[in-house]
C-alpha cells in the first residue's frame, strides 16, 4: 500500500482515515531494508501533500528514528528518508526547527558527502527547504558547515543536482547579509557566474535567483557578482524563452543597480537598459515588474542615467506597461519609475509628458478602484513631474479634470511659462484654457489664488472678463 | 680835647635821641614792613606769571609741534589703508574675472560636459543598438536551434517507430498500408520502414525492465539524472582490417608545408635590392647634404657677431667684456689695485696646455 499513496490525494485522505501513521512507525524498524524504504517513502509522500500530516510525523517520534538510521542504511534509505525531511520540513518554520532541534542537520551534512548523486539531491533539497524559513534556521545550516559542500554539489556534472544546490544557496543567502557574505566566501560567486551559460533553462532560474539573492544586500556583494563577469552574459539570459528565467535576470540585473550610481552606470554602459527593456516589451503579467523596477531605479541615481533611460526608448515602454497591465502593483512600480525619470530637468519632465502618460497617471490617481499604495505611487509621481515640466500642450487636458491638490501644482508650472513665452499666451487663450482657469475657485490668498493672479496679470483686462 | 667835650656835651641827649630814632622806626615799621611785604608779593607774582606765560608758551609750541606730527603720521596710515583698500579692491576684480573665466571652462569641461554627454548618450544609443541586434541574433539562433532540436527529435522518434513497426513493410505480394496503389509515390514513413532495422527481442525486454525501479521515484522528478548516453556499439563486431595509423597524422604528413633552407628562400639578387634599400634610406633620412668636414675647420669661416647690447655706434662697449665693475683710479690710496687673498691653483693653470690642440674645438 506504500505504492498505494503515490499520488493521488484521495488515497491519502483514505489512509489517514484508517491511522497509517501508527502503521508505518514499526515498519520503519523492520528487519527487511526495501521494506523500511518503502515505509519511508510512504511517509515522505504523506508529510509533503499535508502538513497536519508533517506534525503527526513530528509528534509521533519518527524524526529521531529517521535521523539515527540516516548515517547507517544504504543510499535508497537516505534518499527516502531525506525525502521525509524535506517533506516535512517545507510547511512551517516550526516544523523546521523540529528538525533541527533532533539534530537532523548534521546528519543531512554528511549525506551531503555521499558518492551517489541522488543522495547529495535529496540532502541538498532538504536543507533548501529548512533555511527558507527564516534567518535563525539558516543560521543552523550554515553553523553545520553545509555551504561548502554545496559548492561543491554545484561542481558536479548532474543537473539536477546543480539545481538543487543552487536553489539551497539562494535559500540560505537570501535572509540577511552575514549569510550572503558566508556564501560568497566560500567561493559560490565563481561556479554560479559559469553556470549562467549553461542550456538549461531551470537551473538558469535557480542560478539568477541565488546571485540576486546575493547581490541584494549590500554594495560591496552587488561588486563581486559584477566582477565575476556576469555582464553581458546576463543579458542573453533575458532573451531566453523561459518566462522566469527572464525574470530572475531581470530580478539580478535591478538588485545589482539599486546600490550606486557607478553600479547602474555600468550596467548603462553595457547596454543592460536596452535589453532590459525589449524584454518588458516581449512579456506580461508578473515577469515585467523586476524589469520596470529596474528602469526605476537607474533613473533615479542621476540625471544623466535618467537620460540615458529616456535614449533607449524607455519612457513609451513604461506607459505601455501602464495602460495595458492589470494588476495594480506593477501599475504602481511603473507609474514610481516614470516619477522617477521626470523629476530631475524639464527636460526629463518633457520626455516622459510628451508620450500622453499624464492624463493617464491622473485618471489612475482618481479611480476609486485603485489600491492605496497605487494612488500614493501615482500622486508622488504626478507632483514630481507635474513641478518639471514646462510643456504646456501635455499640461493642458491635466487643467480640465484635476482635483485641487494637483491642480496646484498644474496651474503653478502655468504661472511660470506664460509671463515669458508669447506664443504660448495665445495658444493658451485660442485652446480655452484661460477660461477654464478662471472658473477655478480658490481661497483668496492661497498659492492656487496667487498662481492664478499671476497667469491673469500675462493678459490685458479685457480678456479676462 | 675839643672834640670829645663836644662829644661828652652830646652825650646825655644821646640816649633819648636814641630812643626816639627807636621809636620812630618802630612806629613805622609795621607799615613798612607791610608795604615791603605787598610790592614784593606783586612783583614775585610778576615774575611767578611771565614764567608761567613763557611756559605756556612752549608748551603749546611743543603740543602743537606734537599734534602735527600725530596727526600727520594718523594721514599717512590712512592714505596707506585707503591705498592698500583700493589695491585690494582692484585685485579683488581681477579675481573675480579669472575667477569666473576658470570656473565657467572647469565646470563646462569636467562637471557638466554638455558635447561629452551628448557624445555619451549617442554613444549608448549606438550600444543599445548593437546590443539589441545582438540578442535578437542570439534570441534567432536559439528558436534555430530549438527548432533543430525539436526536428531532430521527431526524427528520432519517428524512426524508432518505422524500426518497431518494421514489419508494415509492403512486399512484392502485397502493398503496406504505406505504400498504396492510388498513391503516386510512397509515403515518406514507407521509405523509413524500408530503412529501418528490426528490434531484436532482448532490446525490449532490458527497456521493459528498467521502468520498474523503485528507487528512481521519490527525489528525482525528471526523468534520469544521469547523462544519456548513446547506444554502445554491440561487442562482437567485425574490427577493421590492419594496424591503421592515425588518420590525422597521416594528413599531417602527406600536406606537411614546405619548409625552405635559409640559402634557398632568399633570392638570387638579394644582394643588390638590400644595397638599393640602403641607399634609399640614406637618400630619404639625410637632412643636411653638407660634406662632413673635420672638426678644426668647422668654424674657421664664421665671423663672431657681437651682441647689439653691448656695441654702441661709438665702437663696442668695453664694460661686461674688459671689465665689470667701475674702478676710480684717482680714489685708490696705493697705486696697485686689490691682492687676491687666495692663492692660484695650480691644475687649472695648466689647464689646456698639457695636451695637443688636435681635438680641440677652436
Amino acid at each position: 500500500f506504500c505504492l498505494f499513496s503515490q499520488d493521488l490525494p484521495q488515497n491519502i485522505h483514505l489512509l489517514m482515515y484508517i491511522g497509517v501513521m501508527s502503521l508505518l512507525r514499526p515498519l520503519l524498524l523492520d528487519v527487511v531494508p526495501t521494506i523500511q524504504q518503502t515505509a519511508a517513502l510512504a511517509l515522505g509522500r504523506l508529510a509533503n501533500y499535508n502538513d497536519d500530516l508533517a506534525e503527526a510525523v513530528v509528534k509521533g517520534d519518527i524524526l529521531p528514528q529517521l535521523v539515527y538510521s540516516l548515517a547507517e542504511q544504504n543510499r535508497f534509505y537516505k534518499k527516502a528518508a531525506a525525502f521525509v525531511l524535506r517533506a516535512v520540513g517545507k510547511h512551517s518554520p516550526q516544523l523546521a526547527q523540529a528538525i533541527v532541534d533532533c539534530g537532523a542537520l548534521d546528519t543531512l551534512v554528511i549525506c551531503l558527502e555521499d558518492f551517489d548523486p541522488g543522495v547529495k539531491e535529496a540532502a541538498a533539497w532538504a536543507l533548501g527547504y529548512i533555511a527558507r524559513h527564516n534567518a535563525e534556521l539558516s543560521q543552523a545550516v550554515v553553523d553545520a558547515g553545509a555551504v561548502p559542500l554545496l559548492v561543491l554539489c554545484i561542481q558536479e556534472p548532474e543537473i539536477a543536482l546543480k539545481r538543487i544546490a543552487a536553489s539551497a544557496l539562494s535559500d540560505i543567502s537570501k535572509h540577511s547579509p552575514e549569510l550572503a557574505q558566508t556564501v560568497v566566501d566560500a567561493g559560490a560567486i565563481a561556479h554560479l557566474a559559469q553556470m549562467i551559460l549553461n542550456p538549461d533553462a531551470k537551473l538558469k532560474r535557480q542560478v539568477l535567483s541565488a546571485l540576486s539573492q546575493i547581490a541584494k544586500h549590500s554594495v560591496d556583494l552587488a561588486e563581486m557578482g559584477v566582477e565575476a563577469e556576469i555582464f553581458p552574459v546576463v543579458l542573453t539570459c533575458l532573451k531566453d524563452s523561459d518566462e522566469y528565467v527572464k525574470k530572475n535576470a531581470a530580478t539580478l540585473i535591478r538588485e545589482i543597480a539599486k546600490h550606486t550610481p557607478e553600479l547602474s552606470q555600468l550596467i548603462v554602459n553595457a547596454g543592460g537598459v536596452a535589453a532590459v527593456i525589449d524584454c518588458i516589451g516581449n512579456c506580461k503579467g508578473n515577469v515585467r515588474l523586476p524589469g520596470i523596477m529596474m528602469l526605476g531605479y537607474v533613473a533615479a541615481h542621476s540625471e544623466n542615467l535618467a537620460m540615458a533611460v529616456i535614449i533607449s526608448k524607455g519612457v513609451p515602454q513604461l506607459s505601455i506597461c501602464l495602460s495595458e497591465e492589470r494588476e495594480d502593483h506593477i501599475k504602481a512600480a511603473a507609474a514610481w519609475a516614470l516619477g522617477q525619470i521626470g523629476r530631475h530637468t524639464p527636460e526629463h519632465a518633457r520626455a516622459v509628458a510628451v508620450t500622453n502618460v499624464l492624463p493617464l497617471l491622473l485618471s489612475l490617481y482618481m479611480e476609486t478602484e485603485s489600491s492605496e499604495d497605487l494612488q500614493v505611487k501615482t500622486k508622488k509621481a504626478l507632483k514630481n513631474i507635474l513641478q518639471k515640466c514646462t510643456y504646456l500642450p501635455a499640461l493642458e487636458p491635466l487643467l480640465h479634470d484635476a482635483p485641487p491638490n494637483i491642480l496646484k501644482h498644474v496651474v503653478g508650472q502655468f504661472s511660470k511659462v506664460l509671463p515669458h513665452d508669447s506664443k504660448a499666451r495665445r495658444l493658451f487663450v485660442t485652446t480655452g484654457g484661460l477660461k477654464k482657469v478662471q472658473e477655478i475657485k480658490a481661497e483668496p490668498g492661497s498659492l492656487l489664488q496667487e498662481y492664478i493672479n499671476t497667469i491673469n496679470n500675462c493678459y490685458p483686462e479685457e480678456i479676462v472678463r | 680835647m675839643a672834640t670829645l667835650a663836644r662829644l661828652r656835651g652830646r652825650l646825655p641827649g644821646q640816649r633819648e635821641e636814641y630812643f626816639h630814632r627807636n621809636r620812630a622806626v618802630d612806629e613805622y615799621r609795621k607799615a613798612e614792613h607791610n608795604a615791603a611785604v605787598r610790592i614784593q608779593s606783586w612783583f614775585r607774582g610778576c615774575r611767578v606769571r611771565a614764567y608761567i606765560r613763557y611756559l605756556n608758551k612752549m608748551m603749546i609750541i611743543i603740543q602743537k609741534w606734537w599734534r602735527g606730527y600725530q596727526g600727520r603720521k594718523h594721514f599717512r596710515k590712512m592714505v596707506e589703508t585707503a591705498y592698500f583698500i583700493m589695491k585690494m579692491n582692484f585685485y579683488n576684480e581681477m579675481a573675480v574675472r579669472i575667477q569666473k573665466r576658470w570656473r565657467g571652462y572647469y565646470i563646462r569641461k569636467y562637471i557638466h560636459n554638455y558635447y561629452a554627454l551628448k557624445k555619451y548618450l549617442e554613444a549608448i544609443s549606438v550600444n543599445n543598438e548593437i546590443v539589441r541586434k545582438e540578442l535578437e541574433e542570439f534570441a534567432e539562433m536559439k528558436e534555430k536551434e530549438k527548432e533543430k532540436k525539436d526536428l531532430e527529435r521527431e526524427e528520432k522518434k519517428k524512426d524508432h517507430q518505422a524500426r518497431k513497426m518494421h514489419y508494415l513493410l509492403s512486399t512484392e505480394q502485397m502493398p503496406g498500408v504505406y505504400n498504396s496503389p492510388f498513391r503516386q509515390s510512397p509515403d515518406p514513413m514507407e521509405v523509413r520502414l524500408r530503412k529501418a532495422r528490426p528490434f531484436s527481442h532482448r532490446q525490449q525486454q532490458i527497456k521493459k525492465h528498467l521502468a520498474d525501479e523503485i528507487s528512481d521515484w521519490p527525489t528525482c522528478t525528471s526523468a534520469l539524472t544521469f547523462p544519456t548516453m548513446k547506444p554502445l556499439p554491440p561487442i562482437g563486431r567485425q574490427k577493421p582490417q590492419g594496424p591503421f595509423r592515425d588518420t590525422a597524422e597521416v594528413l599531417q604528413q602527406r600536406y606537411k608545408p614546405l619548409e625552405p633552407t635559409l640559402r634557398v628562400a632568399t633570392s638570387i639578387n638579394s644582394l643588390e635590392k638590400a644595397r638599393e634599400e640602403i641607399k634609399r634610406e640614406e637618400w630619404r633620412n639625410r637632412i643636411n647634404d653638407n660634406k662632413f668636414l673635420p672638426f678644426s675647420s668647422c668654424h674657421k669661416n664664421q665671423e663672431y657677431d657681437p651682441l647689439i647690447h653691448t656695441s654702441s655706434k661709438y665702437g663696442q662697449m668695453t664694460y661686461g667684456i674688459k671689465h665689470f665693475r667701475e674702478e676710480h683710479h684717482e680714489k685708490w690710496v696705493a697705486n696697485k689695485d686689490f691682492e687676491t687673498v687666495l692663492p692660484s691653483i695650480d691644475l687649472f693653470d695648466k689647464f689646456g696646455q698639457t695636451y695637443s690642440k688636435a681635438g680641440q674645438i677652436v
